[in-house]
């Protein structure tokens, strides 16, 4: 009969596997991992990888920072020779920089160099996570506190997006005198009037929350970025509570006092370029 | 809008000219020349009513819920205002807001005590009453814009810091005593505005200035009208003697060589019209500022020393 051709097909309850979810195809398609949308990836690049939907801020490198922060041409990195020793002999240390080294086409966690925002000359200092999560060691101090030092003798503004797990294990206490190191310099550069800015992008924790990423004049931070000292694990197992949904996340620490604002991506520039022609050296007096 | 006990008279006479106007235009009879009577009467009243406002009317215009608040006359004064949050230690306090912000293309750190105009937001302001947090988060954009060279701008209103049990283990007297100890040694230029109520420490904790001007209408004062009476003569009820005796006006203060300038009001009060208001605070902040960065960073330090060493009234008797 006619209508068999029309009758529904029996329906099938279907699973998708583990490797179903997550095989949005590598490249053309990007799915958002907080609102599950998925979006052209290249919408979302266009759109400085902020999420259409629901604003969610996707991880940038620093290449990516870079370009969406600096005017066009005027970035001019500093040290890209330094890279990592072996202090401690740790095992495999060398070989895992080298690969990060490889992947990245980074010599270290964090890219310096000058750059003009607006036509504002400004030090950027720019972590990246996806060098050995961010951590800091030996180079990635030096390399802070040399483009902090840099700043001072040229007069100029310094600003550094953090993303870093903490401290670097492999380099043991050299890692930890890291926070001492860039911290002196920031001392003696904000005691001659200069400006710091620091904004805290996911994740900001251990040893460059308590030290470089926390000593802005400006403490500023991305929506949702992880901010905090120690790990939420640890601190559930110490006192042996569970921890709110939003404990860490910039809002979080917006409403205890420790950032000036939460800026969006979207309007990362214009804020930054604003501030930066609010402590503009010289002018006349009233 | 709310109406104000001593407006009455005028809002009466002003409905009576409407009404005659209305019955004016809907039928035949020609009510003009009593129109014009009534007018010129409502001049006169007006002229009366407001060359005459007695201290407890200039409280209720200081408390008036449409009165413009900090954030409005910042939208008005300043351009490029950027909010910063945050006492580093514990919280942000919305009863407080500042930033920086360009005035007349330069650079000034402006903090303001925040009421709010709703209940909501009144909510959120904690109705303009600070805790210790407040207070330490202005404390730290001062002593930010002094390292940066640049004037600071309080805007003063609040009835008060907040008397709660939280403020007072957070150290609600030491955040006070804290900014009125720091702000004597600023090296920056200071004005300090009352925009509304001046109430107490909890107002003085931004109000330790170079320059310290009023709003015609604003009041500055030790303590409420109401909790005046209920000190001194056991009844609140008794605010309305308490506001005549307590000198709490832009006036009195003047009088007493405690403010510097009274900068006028438009008539009925601020709320009235927040453009021209501002417009008025506008000519004087500018030429505080410009006396006062004349100023280098000792003698700026040395003027705010002398003008609150020389407040107090006593005589000294000849031994």
């Amino acid at each position: 009969m006619l209508k068999d051709i029309f009758a529904k097909k029996k329906k099938y309850a279907t699973i998708p596997s583990e490797h179903d979810k997550n095989d949005v195809p590598e490249g053309i398609l990007t799915k958002c991992p907080k609102c599950k949308k998925i979006i052209y990836t290249k919408e979302i690049y266009k759109n400085k990888k902020v999420c259409l939907q629901c604003g969610y801020h996707h991880p940038m490198n620093a290449a990516e920072r870079i370009e969406c922060l600096a005017d066009e041409g005027s970035f001019k990195e500093f040290n890209h020779h330094l890279t990592s020793e072996n202090p401690l002999d740790f095992p495999d240390y060398l070989e895992k920089v080298e690969k990060d080294k490889k992947k990245t086409g980074l010599n270290e966690a964090v890219v310096t160099g000058t750059c003009e925002i607006d036509g504002h000359e400004a030090v950027l200092a720019i972590m990246d996570s996806t060098f050995r999560m961010g951590s800091m060691g030996s180079v990635v101090g030096e390399k802070i506190a040399e483009a902090v030092r840099t700043a001072e003798e040229r007069g100029l503004p310094f600003i550094i997006f953090t993303a870093s797990g903490g401290a670097r294990m492999q380099e043991g206490v050299l890692s930890l005198m890291q926070m001492a190191k860039t911290s002196t310099a920031l001392k003696r550069f904000s005691d001659k009037g200069d400006l710091i800015i620091s904004m805290m992008t996911h994740p900001t924790t251990g040893g460059v929350s308590a030290s470089f990423a926390s000593l802005g004049d400006y403490n500023f931070a991305e929506p949702g970025a992880l901010i905090g000292f120690a790990g939420r694990r640890i601190i559930e197992q110490t006192i042996r509570e569970k921890l709110p949904e939003d404990f860490q996340t910039a809002e979080f620490l917006m409403e205890h006092g420790q950032l000036d604002q939460v800026i969006s991506r979207l309007e990362m520039k214009e804020k930054l370029s604003v501030l930066l022609s609010l402590h503009k050296k010289g002018g006349e007096s009233w | 809008m709310n109406e104000l006990e001593f407006e009455k008279p005028l809002n009466q006479l002003r409905e009576k000219i409407n009404e005659l106007k209305a019955f004016t235009a809907d039928s035949e009879v020609d009510l003009s020349e009593e129109i014009s009577k009534l007018e010129e009467r409502l001049i006169r009243l007006e002229a009366d009513i407001y060359s005459n406002i007695k201290p407890w009317d200039r409280v209720q215009l200081a408390r008036h819920p449409e009165r413009p608040t900090a954030l409005e006359y910042i939208e008005e004064l300043f351009e490029d205002f950027m909010e910063m949050h945050g006492d580093r230690l514990y919280g942000d306090d919305h009863a407080i807001v500042g930033g920086i912000a360009s005035y007349k293309g330069k650079p000034v750190t402006v903090i303001g005590h925040q009421r709010g105009k709703d209940t909501k937001e009144n909510i959120k302001r904690n109705f303009g009453m600070p805790h210790p947090e407040g207070y330490r988060k202005a404390l730290r954009l001062m002593k930010q814009a002094e390292k940066f060279k640049r004037p600071i701008i309080c805007f003063i209103d609040t009835k008060g810091a907040y008397p709660g049990k939280a403020a007072e283990e957070r150290g609600q007297s030491e955040a006070i005593a804290r900014n009125l100890f720091e702000m004597a040694g600023l090296t920056v230029p200071v004005v300090c505005i009352v925009i509304g109520e001046g109430g107490s420490g909890g107002a003085l904790a931004l109000g330790v200035g170079n320059h310290l001007h009023m709003l015609e209408n604003s009041t500055y004062s030790v303590i409420s009208p109401e909790g005046a009476a209920s000190i001194l003569w056991k009844d609140a009820g008794l605010a309305k003697q308490a506001a005549e005796s307590m000198k709490i006006t832009a006036p009195d203060l003047k009088e007493m060589g405690i403010i510097d300038e009274i900068i006028p009001e438009v008539k009925g009060g601020a709320h009235r019209d927040v453009k021209t208001q501002a417009k008025s605070i506008d000519e004087v902040l500018l030429s505080s500022l410009k006396e006062l960065s004349a100023l280098d960073e000792e003698s700026l330090v040395d003027q705010r020393y002398k003008k609150f060493q020389s407040i107090g009234e006593f005589t000294k008797e000849h031994v």
